[in-house]
């Protein structure tokens, strides 16, 4: 291989992209080394199991690649504003929306959220940390090493262009050749790992390790949701995993899975994916559901309503996540009596997902309804989400889907519940617990802005695309000519584009505003919370979490105990040594031995593939000969740590 | 308050100027066919069901946001109002009879879209093969012996069944004015009816991606008189030019191509629906 062919050569945008990388890399060294923050670096994050830290990295990285993915939106609507565009060439647009896709969904939403699971679940179930935290990190850096083998492709070899559903036989070798589709196989088979590990993390967390009295039915929500989530990741991930090794064998090994030579059959690896594709989207859902249930409940000063009917609505929708994928591919002639059984499952999903919506809406009756900005991305989630829940059940119509399928109908469906769903809870959460990450609140005056920004320009953006689709405008056309008609609409819809993309850059600014402007904490309460995770003294929780773990009386256990005035400070007699575990880089390097891994088989240099797999099989070694039990917190140190004087 | 409420003022000013804007404009919304009629039918119906519930939703959003929001002389402040049996049986019964009332006529309309269109039973369908190669279109008249490239012309108030396979990527054959679409798939055989009312041409399209090409993969659907179509058939049988093999197996290799038109067929050669990889062999040797 030349090296003109292992770098993406010939697009000034890319020579851009080079540069900019260079630039940061650089900037990132520099700034370590002058402020000597290389031992901060790794002692602090690089070998941590503190999920509250795991959970802030998680969340840093998905904000990174919500800007890589959204650059790669706004190139698209650039590219489609106005008829017979020439700003991207197919390839190139091809490339983007695959890429597109793939970071949004699994290196943007899901990172997103179990950030934000990360962070807050172990301290709503009064817990000091996961019940693995080692494997927390393995998790993590898996994620983030796939994500960047990932998204190296840009640069290095060329981006896959397949889509991010990569039905074969076009992802074969034959119709996408070069290591572009490699790339996409094993950057999400690697952090597809860590997503599985989560997965179980989280599950065995949420049942062994509740504070006393916090039975199944006193947990909140969004623990409940987190819990059905990893139910969900256990039983849904090792399909998309079994089926990327087949694909991957197909590419690299000559095997015939799902070839169009030696009887593959292609419509096999449609199944797997949306056996696999379909849960996904209800793991990038759920959560959501959570943290609105959260927040509506906190700033409606109530209890929820009907909090039975909620955790049994998700459990449900669990459950049926897995019995509706055929509605992916209604028009893949599967017979009236398949299609009529996926259309009626599909519909059904929407009575569970019905009762949740009215259920946050009573949830606000008889409530103290307060504006701040979690709130806001809360009502506008119920306002928005409704309009793709009903034009979803539109698309499970099968007899009408064949005329929706593959339009711009079903992409302004499914962002208006990715958006106004998964995006928005992921805002709405970021700016409700950011003061427990990082002891001080968003700016709400600039949070609002974002928020008003954010919404309206997501409406003038995806709004019009259901008349796109209505009018026969395929989704993943490059281009369209002048006599289609589309041009005003989808002129609008990128007007909304750009206006999400500004809303993106105040949140950020925000960031950085809050940083140097924003008063800090004083208590752990910032927004007369209740649940456990508010109950801490201080703003930020110390590492072990809580100094005493609480006994749970009921559902919003802290708020009943602010009402009858029941906490007391803590003294000398209710402390006692807490254990903790070690950090540990071998996590970190594990993963970067799956990084070499993965680049060599991207490039089929199988050389540097076995390298990187002894390295990660040594270092399962080494794990599994490390004695290393952990550690005692003092008495003395946590007297300390909590001021506690008496 | 104005603030409050602009996202639904805008939305709604969206939406009128959305709808008033002439729904009848838009393709799918303006059928040619009877197969395409019934899935407006379908559409319509179930439109006016989502308009019903998005009208609950945001009248009993507006109300009890606004009802309850922190104010002064705020009324009716319950924190413990933990549930209401009857509220929550209302919510889910409600659902329920929306997903049967629904359903019916979905299932109804799919069961009747696998058959020739109503009306039409007793006229003898006509067999199109319809066949994708990337990024092209050919198409099969094996009864009148006819094949031509990213074009068809068809009878009109005729059945016509669309025998779909691929030589390669998996495609969908589309043509909304007529009706939805279905998968063309190498080593296999789809089937799908459509019909035209009345004379016209309509763009037909593959509409699921496949690479480079997949944008312009598109050809035309000329709907006849059955007086001019037989004209059409007796005359390209008489004229155009017989396939040969060897330029059938140049349409094999990726790329666009102009409008064909010729007096034999490639069925003597190769079934696609039977040989899912006679394309990729072909251009192995080709490129020797």
């Amino acid at each position: 291989m030349k090296w003109d062919e292992f770098f993406v050569t010939g697009d000034p945008l890319i020579y851009g992209a080079d540069v900019s990388i260079a630039i940061t890399m650089l900037g990132i060294v520099f700034f370590l080394t002058y402020f000597k923050k290389w031992k901060w670096l790794w002692t602090e994050w690089l070998t941590t199991v503190d999920h509250k830290k795991i959970g802030i990295m998680y969340i840093i990285s998905a904000i990174l690649m919500l800007f890589r993915g959204g650059v790669d939106a706004l190139l698209m609507r650039t590219q489609l504003a106005v008829p017979e565009m020439e700003f991207l060439d197919s390839q190139k647009y091809n490339e983007i929306f695959t890429t597109h896709g793939t970071i949004m969904i699994i290196f943007m939403a899901m990172p997103f959220l179990i950030g934000l699971i990360n962070v807050v679940v172990p301290l709503q179930i009064g817990a000091r940390d996961v019940a693995y935290p080692y494997l927390n990190a393995v998790s993590f850096w898996t994620f983030f090493i796939g994500a960047m083998l990932f998204n190296i492709s840009f640069v290095i070899g060329g981006s896959p262009s397949a889509g991010w559903t990569s039905y074969m036989p076009l992802a074969s070798n034959e119709l996408s050749p070069g290591p572009g589709q490699n790339y996409y196989l094993l950057g999400l088979q690697i952090s597809g790992i860590g997503t599985l590990l989560t997965g179980i993390n989280f599950m065995v967390t949420i049942f062994k390790m509740r504070a006393p009295g916090m039975t199944l039915f006193r947990m909140p929500m969004f623990t409940w949701s987190a819990l059905v989530t990893m139910a969900i990741i256990i039983f849904a991930f090792p399909i998309l995993t079994v089926a990327l090794a087949l694909m991957t064998f197909d590419r690299l090994f000559g095997s015939h899975f799902f070839t169009l030579q030696g009887e593959g059959m292609d419509m096999l690896w449609a199944n797997l994916f949306w056996l696999w594709g379909h849960p996904e989207v209800y793991i990038v859902i759920l959560p959501a559901f959570g943290i609105f249930s959260e927040i509506i409940a906190t700033f409606s000063k109530k209890t929820l309503f009907g909090y039975k009917a909620m955790v049994w609505s998700m459990v449900l929708i669990a459950a049926y996540s897995f019995l509706v994928w055929v509605h992916h591919f209604f028009t893949m002639g599967s017979g009236a009596l398949v299609n009529s059984f996926f259309s009626v499952t599909t519909m059904l999903i929407g009575v569970p997902t019905g009762v949740k919506i009215f259920n946050w809406l009573f949830t606000m009756r008889k409530g103290q309804i307060e504006f701040s900005t979690p709130m806001l991305w809360s009502l506008g989630f119920i306002v928005n989400f409704v309009i793709g829940g009903v034009t979803g059940v539109m698309l499970a119509m099968a007899a009408a889907n064949y005329q929706y399928h593959n339009t711009y109908f079903l992409v302004a469906h499914f962002h208006y519940v990715l958006i106004a769903g998964t995006v928005f809870a992921c805002f709405a959460g970021l700016v409700y617990w950011y003061p427990k990450m990082f002891g001080h609140k968003l700016n709400e005056r600039i949070g609002k802005w974002v928020f008003w920004l954010f919404t309206i320009g997501f409406n003038i953006c995806f709004f019009p695309q259901y008349f796109l689709g209505l009018d026969g405008m395929p989704r993943r056309i490059y281009t369209y000519s002048e006599e289609s008609g589309w041009g005003p609409l989808n002129m609008i819809s990128t007007v909304g584009g750009f206006m999400m993309g500004i809303a993106f850059l105040v949140l950020v600014y925000n960031i950085y505003y809050s940083f140097r402007y924003e008063p800090r904490e004083k208590t752990g309460d910032a927004w007369n919370g209740r649940t456990l995770e508010w109950s801490t003294p201080s703003a930020m929780p110390p590492f072990y979490n809580f100094a005493k773990i609480p006994v749970v009386k009921g559902l919003d256990h802290f708020w009943n105990e602010k009402q009858n005035k029941e906490i007391k400070p803590l003294t000398t007699q209710d402390l006692q040594k807490i254990h903790m575990p070690n950090n540990s880089g071998v996590p970190f390097v594990m993963a970067s031995f799956f990084f070499v891994s993965g680049f060599g088989l991207v490039f089929e240099w199988y050389w540097m593939a076995i390298i990187g797999l002894i390295g990660v099989l040594a270092t399962l070694v080494i794990r599994s000969f490390d004695y290393n039990n952990g550690y005692y917190v003092s008495v003395e140190e946590i007297k300390e740590t909590e001021n506690i004087t008496k | 308050m104005y603030k409050r409420y602009k996202p639904f003022v805008f939305l709604g000013m969206l939406l009128t100027v959305f709808l008033l804007s002439g729904c009848s404009d838009l393709l799918v919304l303006d059928p040619k066919g009877p197969v395409a009629q019934q899935q407006k039918d379908l559409i319509m119906y179930s439109i006016i069901f989502m308009i019903g519930i998005i009208m609950v939703v945001y009248v009993l959003f507006g109300f009890i946001v606004y009802k309850y929001r922190d104010h002064k002389g705020h009324k009716g402040y319950d924190p413990e109002n933990k549930g209401s049996h009857l509220i929550e049986a209302i919510c889910l019964i409600i659902p329920l009879i929306i997903v049967v009332a629904l359903s019916i006529p979905t299932v109804k309309t799919i069961y009747s879209l696998e058959e020739a269109p109503k009306g039409s039973e007793n006229k003898k369908p006509l067999v199109i093969q319809a066949t994708s190669v990337d990024w092209k279109w050919i198409f099969t008249y094996p009864e009148q012996n006819i094949e031509t490239v990213n074009y068809i012309n068809i009878p009109e108030d005729r059945p016509i069944l669309f025998k779909l396979t691929s030589a390669d990527s998996m495609n969908s054959f589309w043509v909304p004015s007529l009706g939805g679409q279905k998968y063309a798939m190498a080593g296999m055989q789809t089937e799908l009816y459509l019909q035209a009312d009345d004379p016209g041409v309509f763009d037909g399209r593959n509409s699921n991606f496949n690479g480079e090409g997949f944008t312009d993969q598109t050809f035309k659907v000329a709907a006849l008189t059955s007086e001019s179509f037989d004209k059409w058939a007796k005359e390209t049988q008489q004229e155009a030019p017989k396939l040969t093999k060897k330029q059938y197996d140049q349409l094999m290799l990726q790329g666009h191509t102009k409008e064909m038109t010729f007096s034999s067929t490639h069925l003597k050669w190769v079934k696609h629906e039977n040989d899912a990889d006679y394309a990729i062999k072909v251009r192995e040797r080709l490129s020797k």
